[in-house]
C-alpha cells in the first residue's frame, strides 16, 4: 500500500517501500496464524477427543484415525446427560423469559415516569448490582438449605433472574433513555396507555438491548456453576456444567472422551448464538461500561 | 376466630367515635394532627374521620390483614401467660427470634429428642418479618399522611375528593409502582433477603462446631472479624490469597487487553486478507463458554495424563511429567498457567471491542499524522492509543472486577491447587472468591465465609463506584 503523499518520489524509493509492505505483510499474516493455531488446537483436540476411541486422557489426538459416534451414543445412554441437557434448557429458558419481560419493564418505567422514589430506586440498583451475585448465591444456599427448599429447577431461574435484574434494568433504562421521548409523547396524546405505549412503541424500538439481554440470560445458566452446584443436589437435577465438572474431575480422567462428547455437544449451539450475535453483544457490553 | 381477644378490642371504639365527631364538614374546626394521629393508631380511621369510607377501608384492610396474620399465626389465648417464643404470631416471633437467635436447645428427654430452636431458620424468618413490617410501615405512613393532608384542605374549604376519584388518580399515578413491584418483589426476597442474611451470619458463630438444630447459634458482634485479623493463621492465608487476587486482577486485565488490542491492530492493517475469517476464528474463545474451554485446559495441563507433559516428555524438553496444577514446590507455575490460560479466554473481548472503536476513528488523523510525519509506530502510540484508550477504561476497571471474582476459571482450571500447607483451607491459585467458596460450601465454616463476602463486597464495591463517579465526570465534559 503506498500512500498518497509518497507518490512523487522517485521510482526506486517506490520499488523499496512495497518490498518493504510485503515483508511486513507476509510477518503480519505469521503472526495471525500463530495465534489461531493456538486458538483452535485446544478446541480441534476436544472435537477431536470426542470422536476418538473411547477412554481415558492419554490416548486422545487432535485428528483421530477410527473416528464415530461412539462417545456421544455413549453420552446419551450410559450418562444422565439428556436428562442435565432439559435441565439447563428449562432454567436457561425460564431465565431468559423473566429476565427480559422483567427487566424491559423496570427499565422503561426508570427511563420515562418521573415518581417519588426513583432515585433511591436507582441508587438501590447501582449497589446491588455491584454485590458479587455468588455471594448472594451462598446466602440463598444457607437460606434454602434450613426451609428445605433445595433442589428446585424453578428456584435456581428465580435467583439467576434477581441477581442479573439490576444489571439488566440498568442496561435497559441506559437504551431507554436514548430514544426520542416525543414517540411516546405523541402516542399518549393520542390517548393510549402506559401498557400500550410500553407495549406498542417502546419494546419494538428496544429491540437490540431486548436481544443482548435475552441472549446473555439464555446462555449463562449453561454455564452458571455455583448456583446450580450449591441449590440442586439430587442426581436427577443436575445441569450440564455440573455434569461436566463431575466427568472432569474424575481422578483418572477416564471419561475424558465422553465428556469431550458432552462439552462439543454444550458448546456448538452457544458457539453458534454468540458468533452470529457477537455485533449486538459487544455493543451491549460497551453500553454497560458507558452507564456505570 | 381468636383476633377480637387480644389487641384491636381496646381500639375498637375510634372508628366510632368517627360519626360524633365531624358533623361540621367544610370549615371544621378539627385541626390536622388529629385524624393523622387516629391513622397512626389503626390505619384508615383517620379518613374515616375525614368521611372517606372508601380509602378508610383500603387502609384499614392492610391493617386487618396485619393483625390478623399476626394472631393467627400465633397463641392469642386469653389468660395464658404470654411468652414471644410460646405465643407470638409471626411477626412478634420473628422479631424474637431476631433478636435471641432461640433460646431453647434441642435436648435428649425420655421421651426423645425435644423439638429446640432452630436459630438459622429463626434469623431467616425474623429477617422475612422485618421486612415485610417496613413494606407495611410504607402504607402506614401513607395513611397518616394522607389523613392529616385531606383534614387540611378540608380545612381551607375545600370540597372532599371521593375516594373513587382519589383512586383513579393514583391509578394514574402509581402506575410506575405497580409495574416495578413484580421486580422489586423478586429482588426483595431473592437478593435484598439473603444479602441481609449473609450480612448477619458475619455477626454470629454459625459453623460447623456450632450447626443448627442441634446447636443454637448466638451473636458474637464482631468476634469473627477479630478472629481472621488476629489468629496469625487466618490473617496470614488471609493476606496471601488477597495479594494474589490483587496481582492475578491486574495482570489478567492488562494481558487480555494488550494482546486484544495487539491483535485489533494488526487486524485493521489494510494488508490482511479476509479480516473476517481471522475475526471469527480469534473471537472463539469467546464464544466456547467459559466452563467448556477451562475444564479442557485443564485435561491438557493435566500432570499425568495430559497431552502437554507428555509432548514435553516426547521432545525431551522435560525428563519427567510437569505436574503443572499440583506441584505443591513450584505455586508459580501453576498461576502463570492460569494466567495464560486466561489470556487465551480473555482477549477476544477486548479484540472486539478495540477493533469497533478502531472503525470509528476517521483516517483524516492518520492523514494528518502522516503528513507531520510520523510513522506507523508513532501514529499508533499518539493517535490510536489514547482514543481507544479513553474509550476502553471504563470497561478495563469493569474487567478488573471482573477478573477480581473469576470463580469460574481458578475453580474449572486449577480447584486453587496446589496445596499450600501455610494456607487455611485455601491453595497457591485461589481468588478470594474461591476461597470464600471453599469455606463454605467444603468446610462449612458459614461465619468466615460471610466475613469474607463483605470484604469482597467493600473492595469491589469501592472500586465501582470510584469508576462510576469518574464515568459520569467524562460524560458531563
Amino acid at each position: 500500500m503506498v500512500s498518497t503523499i509518497q507518490r512523487e518520489t522517485p521510482a526506486n524509493i517506490v520499488e523499496r517501500e512495497r518490498r518493504k509492505g510485503r515483508v511486513s505483510s507476509v510477518f503480519i499474516h505469521l503472526c495471525l496464524l500463530v495465534v489461531a493455531v493456538i486458538v483452535v488446537f485446544p478446541l480441534l483436540w476436544v472435537v477431536g477427543a470426542s470422536f476418538g476411541p473411547g477412554g481415558g486422557l492419554a490416548n486422545t489426538t487432535p485428528i483421530p484415525e477410527d473416528a464415530s459416534f461412539d462417545n456421544y451414543v455413549f453420552l446419551f445412554t450410559e450418562t444422565g446427560y439428556g436428562r442435565w441437557y432439559l435441565n439447563s434448557l428449562y432454567i436457561a429458558t425460564f431465565n431468559m423469559v423473566g429476565g427480559v419481560a422483567l427487566s424491559a419493564l423496570c427499565g422503561y418505567v426508570f427511563a420515562r415516569i418521573r415518581f417519588r422514589g426513583r432515585k433511591f430506586g436507582m441508587l438501590a440498583i447501582l449497589v446491588l448490582q455491584m454485590f458479587p451475585s455468588f455471594l448472594t448465591a451462598i446466602a440463598v444456599y444457607m437460606l434454602f438449605l434450613n426451609f428445605g427448599l433445595l433442589d428446585s429447577l424453578t428456584g435456581v431461574a428465580l435467583v439467576g433472574i434477581a441477581a442479573a435484574l439490576p444489571y439488566n434494568t440498568w442496561l435497559m433504562k441506559g437504551y431507554t433513555d436514548n430514544l426520542p421521548a416525543s414517540l411516546d409523547e405523541a402516542a399518549a396524546l393520542d390517548g393510549a396507555g402506559r401498557i400500550t405505549i410500553f407495549r406498542k412503541i417502546m419494546l419494538p424500538l428496544m429491540r437490540p438491548m431486548l436481544a443482548f439481554v435475552a441472549v446473555m440470560q439464555f446462555t449463562m445458566p449453561w454455564m452458571d456453576f455455583i448456583l446450580p452446584r450449591l441449590l440442586l443436589q439430587s442426581r436427577s437435577k443436575q445441569t450440564v456444567a455440573l455434569g461436566l465438572f463431575d466427568m472432569i474431575t474424575d481422578q483418572y480422567a477416564n471419561d475424558f472422551t465422553t465428556f469431550a462428547a458432552g462439552a462439543v455437544f454444550l458448546a456448538v449451539p452457544i458457539t453458534v448464538i454468540f458468533v452470529i450475535m457477537q455485533r449486538y453483544l459487544v455493543a451491549g457490553a460497551m453500553a454497560g461500561a458507558e452507564k456505570g | 376466630m381468636v383476633s377480637t381477644t387480644k389487641t384491636p378490642s381496646p381500639r375498637v371504639p375510634t372508628p366510632g367515635r368517627a360519626p360524633r365527631e365531624p358533623g361540621n364538614t367544610g370549615s371544621s374546626a378539627l385541626p390536622a394532627p388529629v385524624p393523622g394521629l387516629a391513622s397512626a393508631l389503626v390505619w384508615g380511621t383517620g379518613q374515616l374521620i375525614n368521611r372517606q369510607p372508601g380509602k378508610a377501608a383500603f387502609f384499614f384492610a392492610f391493617y386487618a390483614t396485619a393483625i390478623t396474620w399476626e394472631m393467627v399465626t400465633g397463641n392469642y389465648y386469653a389468660g395464658m401467660e404470654f411468652t414471644a417464643r410460646a405465643n407470638g404470631g409471626f411477626f412478634v416471633r420473628g422479631l424474637w427470634g431476631l433478636v435471641t437467635l432461640g433460646d431453647t436447645p434441642r435436648e435428649m428427654s425420655l421421651t426423645g429428642l425435644s423439638e429446640g430452636d432452630n436459630s438459622i431458620v429463626l434469623l431467616a424468618n425474623g429477617i422475612i418479618a422485618l421486612l415485610t413490617l417496613c413494606l407495611l410501615a410504607i402504607v402506614a405512613i401513607w395513611s397518616v399522611r394522607d389523613a392529616a393532608r385531606c383534614r387540611t384542605r378540608l380545612g381551607a374549604g375545600e370540597a372532599p375528593e371521593r375516594s373513587a376519584d382519589y383512586f383513579r388518580r393514583i391509578w394514574e399515578g402509581a402506575f410506575a409502582y405497580i409495574a416495578l413491584s413484580p421486580g422489586l418483589v423478586l429482588i426483595v426476597f431473592m437478593s435484598v433477603l439473603p444479602i441481609t442474611f449473609g450480612v448477619l451470619v458475619a455477626f454470629t458463630d454459625y459453623n460447623r462446631d456450632n450447626l443448627p438444630p442441634m446447636n443454637l447459634v448466638n451473636w458474637v458482634g464482631l468476634d469473627t472479624f477479630a478472629q481472621i485479623f488476629t489468629v496469625p493463621s487466618w490473617t496470614g492465608t488471609f493476606l496471601g490469597v488477597l495479594a494474589w487476587t490483587f496481582v492475578w486482577a491486574i495482570l489478567a486485565t492488562a494481558t487480555t487487553y494488550c494482546a486484544g488490542f495487539l491483535l485489533a491492530v494488526l487486524l485493521a492493517s489494510k494488508k490482511v486478507r479476509f479480516p473476517r475469517v481471522w475475526r471469527t476464528i480469534f473471537l472463539l474463545p469467546w464464544a466456547v463458554p467459559g466452563i467448556v474451554s477451562a475444564l479442557v485446559f485443564r485435561a491438557m495441563f493435566n500432570g499425568q495424563f495430559g497431552p502437554i507433559s507428555q509432548f514435553l516428555v516426547d521432545i525431551g524438553l522435560t525428563d519427567e511429567r510437569v505436574y503443572w496444577f499440583t506441584d505443591p514446590t513450584n505455586p508459580n507455575l501453576a498461576r502463570a498457567v492460569a494466567l495464560l490460560v486466561n489470556l487465551w479466554l480473555g482477549f477476544p473481548f477486548f479484540m472486539a471491542l478495540v477493533g469497533g472503536v478502531l472503525t470509528n476513528i476517521p483516517d483524516s488523523y492518520y492523514e494528518a499524522a502522516r503528513i507531520d510525519g510520523a510513522g506507523t509506530l508513532q501514529q499508533l502510540r499518539y493517535v490510536t492509543v489514547p482514543i481507544v484508550q479513553r474509550t476502553c477504561t471504563p470497561l478495563l476497571v469493569l474487567a478488573f472486577v471482573a477478573a477480581f471474582n473469576n470463580f469460574g476459571l481458578v475453580y474449572f482450571l486449577t480447584e486453587g491447587g496446589p496445596d499450600n500447607v501455610d494456607y487455611r483451607f485455601a491453595g497457591s491459585t485461589d481468588l478470594l472468591v474461591t476461597w470464600l467458596f471453599k469455606l463454605t460450601l467444603d468446610n462449612r465454616l458459614y461465619n468466615i465465609g460471610a466475613v469474607m463476602s463483605i470484604i469482597v463486597f467493600f473492595i469491589v464495591g469501592t472500586i465501582s463506584v470510584w469508576n462510576l463517579r469518574r464515568s459520569r465526570a467524562i460524560r458531563e465534559l
